[in-house]
């Protein structure tokens, strides 16, 4: 407990620079949101009006100071191209993304992790340049194209998955919300329909983003159980007559895990933030294109509200995967 | 026994974290409304606003506007030469208004005695009068609308006695009447607004940005920001024959391919902006119904800068409209999805606006131009263009680029992100640019006003400034508010004249408003806002 408290008071700097350097940043990049949000009809004295509206024309660290007083009420500001609380905003995009990232995940560890002790244990085996060929062609498609592929086939020509329209059917509701996951939240409702229209809906994301994220987590995979299979400990326990199965599942597969650990809180992180064009593919409401139509618009608030987020949910993972380390290894401790 | 204590503070964090954020319910209707009675639209992107009145309101905004909100007039309908319906520029219909009384210095509304807003509140002169100066004082856009049909000053605006409405002319313009018809001046329900405006916003931009509060056709039950809006129709609308769809669902699909699929898989009833490639595909194939209409007094055009070298000199902005590719143009960038602006003749044959001009595809004849400037061997600029636009654009660019290159001008193209677009153009530094502009109010003098008149306002994107352009634009003006037709005729002619001779900005094209839309969907019409009327669309 102490320990944590000591993490997250070391991230306590960090995401101050977070804070400084978005500030900046966002001011630094090319653009004039006056010149944006005053419309295509505008003079220069209307774009001046709406700059002072805006609150643009007052001092840059004035601005700062305000931004900062703000932040500590828990206000991120109103976004100008939705024209919400970016809050509110954050919080019902967060959860669409997070679901989605954490299936297609999900998936792809079914697959890559299996695939990648299987080709570990064979190495040069048929299995083992499936492997390779399986991870080569998942990174080098684009997810753009692999989405829009699958669409083409599942929705287009077959007709089994339901229309890309977002996270649900356009005659659906959303269940009440609980966690914002709505496969977790029509459980809890105990929505069996909503479950099934849901889960339709977020199968051909998931797999999108499985395809994609399966070459880092089943390579990691792979060359950690390799090293682990050629160290003294596995070779002893294969001269001291344990079963095959036993020295793999419960030798080296449980030491081999931690760098696959690493490896998936890395993808984890990289694809919430990433998912942009699978977002953009399946109308998906997520936090990604969200962050990315503010960009375009010069539209302050929100991205300064979306870097902020994701420095909050690196920090948090990060802790995560320490702490499973403690369980998976318990040689390793926080301090080390 | 450490790792215990936090795992518990930490769920109960996360607990807390998720009741925090809980976003309000969303409240499950009793009974699902039957498909057969909802229109389902796609688009690439929704509204950030509903009211037009609001600060940065984009086009989809301008939709929600058009069609929650009524306005004293409309206009009736005719059919285009392709087929289309369309609305009529010269005549105008009762829409809150029953009836109008219209003198050289004023006109006087009647207002209909049996209209309410959608709480039920009966609409009376206060709250026209009540929108209208909200219109003209909030500035921005709607204060730049108001005053392009000489609509200015709160004073304009007198309330006779409750259903009796009065505007009066600061000075004769024949824009006037047409301005009272675009959205900007739709009624809004004062008190309503007034209880939720504050100290700092008295015209409640707040309130209205996220809630309907007019008497229109339809009104807004939900809205997720880039997700979707739904429409519920007022079933206590009178300023038009009820509209047959109860309830319109709007939804933002950013994918073109998914946004084609979904109207040919048939899940979509109507699709809106698909790229020219497969709109013309769509088109070709016959499955779904589509509708192509020429946007009106709208032109893509390349621009130069007429303030500076080289393009100050005619003869160079000459060589460069004979160095263009009009016709692969329109065949691969369009896909024949554009009227022509090439193929007429630089004498104009008529009145009106766009019209064809007179240069074509010479390259030879641009090199002469260009060496009798003194650039016989060409020179080298930038071509910039909007990424917001690049579908068009990028292609376009890429073609001109290529031709000019034949005549030895050097372009390099430059792509302006679409946040810093505007500000670029304010600045009126770019030396060549490919740009659209469309004007609401189908006039001729009224395109001529903010694109050439030497007033130099944005949308002369050239800097060009010619006295007698000036006058014979204002002369329009001027004649077509006191009904002088000859005088209009040689005005309007003078000045087309002129801009083909002088050719600051060389008209490429009058591209196409292309919707797709399912066989069953009937009522399809064309405005000239450029968004959907749901009013008339019929879902047999």
């Amino acid at each position: 407990m102490h320990q944590v408290i000591k993490r997250l008071g070391s991230a306590l700097p960090s995401l101050i620079g977070v804070i400084v350097v978005t500030f900046i940043l966002t001011r630094a990049l090319p653009g004039d949101p006056a010149a944006y949000f005053a419309g295509p009809a505008a003079t220069a004295e209307a774009v001046e009006e709406v700059r002072r509206q805006l609150g643009l024309d007052r001092p840059l660290f004035v601005q700062f100071f305000a931004y900062l007083g703000d932040l500590a009420r828990g206000d991120l500001g109103t976004s100008l191209t939705t024209g919400q609380p970016v809050l509110t905003e954050i919080a019902t995009r967060l959860p669409a993304s997070a679901e989605l990232t954490l299936v297609g995940l999900l998936l792809s560890i079914l697959v890559a992790v299996p695939l990648g002790v299987m080709a570990a244990t064979r190495p040069g085996s048929w299995i083992d340049h499936l492997c390779r060929m399986v991870t080569t062609a998942g990174v080098s498609l684009p997810v753009f194209f692999t989405g829009l592929l699958l669409v083409y086939v599942f929705y287009y020509l077959l007709g089994w998955a339901p229309a890309p329209l977002g996270r649900l059917d356009i005659f659906a509701f959303p269940p009440p919300q609980v966690t914002g996951f709505y496969l977790i939240d029509s459980l809890i409702a105990g929505d069996l329909e909503t479950f099934r229209a849901a889960a339709s809906q977020l199968a051909l994301p998931a797999l999108t983003l499985g395809i994609f994220s399966l070459a880092p987590i089943a390579r990691m995979t792979r060359a950690s159980m390799l090293a682990v299979l050629a160290s003294d400990f596995v070779r002893t326990a294969r001269a001291s007559g344990l079963s095959r199965r036993r020295v793999i599942v419960t030798y080296a597969f449980r030491n081999a895990m931690l760098p696959v650990v690493t490896t998936l809180g890395m993808v984890f992180s990289f694809l919430l933030g990433a998912n942009v064009l699978v977002e953009k593919v399946f109308a998906w409401p997520g936090i990604g294109s969200y962050a990315v139509e503010a960009l375009i618009a010069g539209d302050y608030a929100p991205i300064q509200g979306f870097v902020l987020t994701m420095a909050i949910l690196y920090v948090a993972l990060n802790l995560l995967i320490d702490l499973l380390y403690g369980v998976i290894d318990p040689r390793v401790r926080l301090e080390g | 026994m450490k790792r215990r204590e936090f795992l518990e503070s930490a769920s109960l964090a996360a607990l807390s974290t998720t009741t925090a954020i809980a976003a309000p319910a969303v409240i499950r209707p009793a009974s699902a409304q039957s498909r057969a009675e909802t229109i389902l639209l796609v688009t690439e992107s929704g509204p950030n606003n509903f009211d037009i009145h609001g600060v940065g309101t984009n086009r989809p905004g301008y939709e929600v506007s058009w069609n929650c909100y009524d306005r004293l007039m409309s206009h009736g309908t005719k059919t285009l030469e392709n087929g289309v319906e369309s609305y009529d520029r010269d005549s105008f219909t009762p829409e809150l208004a029953e009836e109008w009384d219209l003198t050289p210095d004023s006109v006087t509304f009647k207002l209909r005695r049996d209209a309410t807003f959608h709480d039920g509140t009966p609409v009376t002169a206060d709250d026209v009068k009540w929108s209208f100066d909200r219109a003209v004082t909030v500035g921005g856009f709607p204060t730049f609308q108001m005053k392009a049909g000489s609509l200015e000053e709160p004073e304009q605006f007198v309330v006779v006695d409750d259903h009796t409405f009065r505007v009066d002319f600061i000075r004769p313009d024949r824009l006037t009447m047409a301005d009272l018809a675009v959205i900007v001046p739709g009624i809004y329900n004062a008190e309503l607004i007034k209880a939720n405006a504050t100290a700092d916003d008295p015209w409640g931009l707040e309130y209205t940005k996220s809630n309907t509060a007019g008497g229109g056709a339809y009104r807004v039950t939900r809205w997720q920001p880039g997700q979707e809006v739904v429409y519920e129709r007022f079933d206590d609308w009178k300023s038009g024959p009820l509209p047959q769809a109860r309830r319109i669902i709007w939804r933002m699909v950013p994918s073109a391919g998914n946004r084609r699929a979904l109207i040919e898989r048939g899940d979509a009833d109507i699709s809106f902006d698909l790229p020219n490639k497969d709109f013309a595909e769509l088109a070709a194939a016959e499955q779904v119904k589509t509708a192509s209409t020429p946007i009106g007094n709208g032109i893509q055009y390349i621009g130069m800068n007429v303030t500076r070298p080289p393009f100050d000199d005619v003869r160079v902005r000459q060589a460069v409209a004979y160095a263009i590719p009009y016709q692969k143009i329109i065949d691969a960038v369009m896909f024949g999805l554009a009227r022509p602006m090439h193929g007429g003749s630089n004498k104009a044959s008529e009145p009106v606006w766009p019209h064809q001009h007179g240069y074509d595809t010479d390259l030879e004849k641009a090199k002469s131009l260009l060496a009798e400037a003194g650039y016989p061997e060409g020179f080298s600029t930038t071509l910039s263009f909007d990424l917001g636009f690049a579908a068009v654009n990028e292609p376009l660019s890429i073609l001109v680029q290529e031709s000019l290159g034949e005549v030895g001008i050097t372009v390099e193209i430059n792509k302006i992100p679409g946040a810093n677009w505007r500000a670029e153009l304010l600045k009126k530094e770019l030396p060549l640019i490919s740009n659209f502009f469309s004007g609401w109010l189908d006039y001729p003098e009224y395109f001529f006003f903010w694109c050439y008149h030497g007033q130099n306002a944005v949308f002369n994107t050239m800097s060009y400034q010619n006295p007698t352009m000036d006058e014979l634009i204002t002369a329009s003006r001027l004649a077509a508010a006191e009904g002088r037709s000859d005088d209009y005729e040689r005005d309007v002619k003078g000045f087309i004249d002129i801009a083909f001779e002088e050719v600051p900005r060389i008209p490429l094209f009058q591209p196409y408003l292309n919707v797709a839309m399912q066989p069953n969907i009937e009522g399809y019409r064309y405005w000239f806002h450029r968004q959907l009327d749901y009013r008339s669309l019929v879902k047999s």
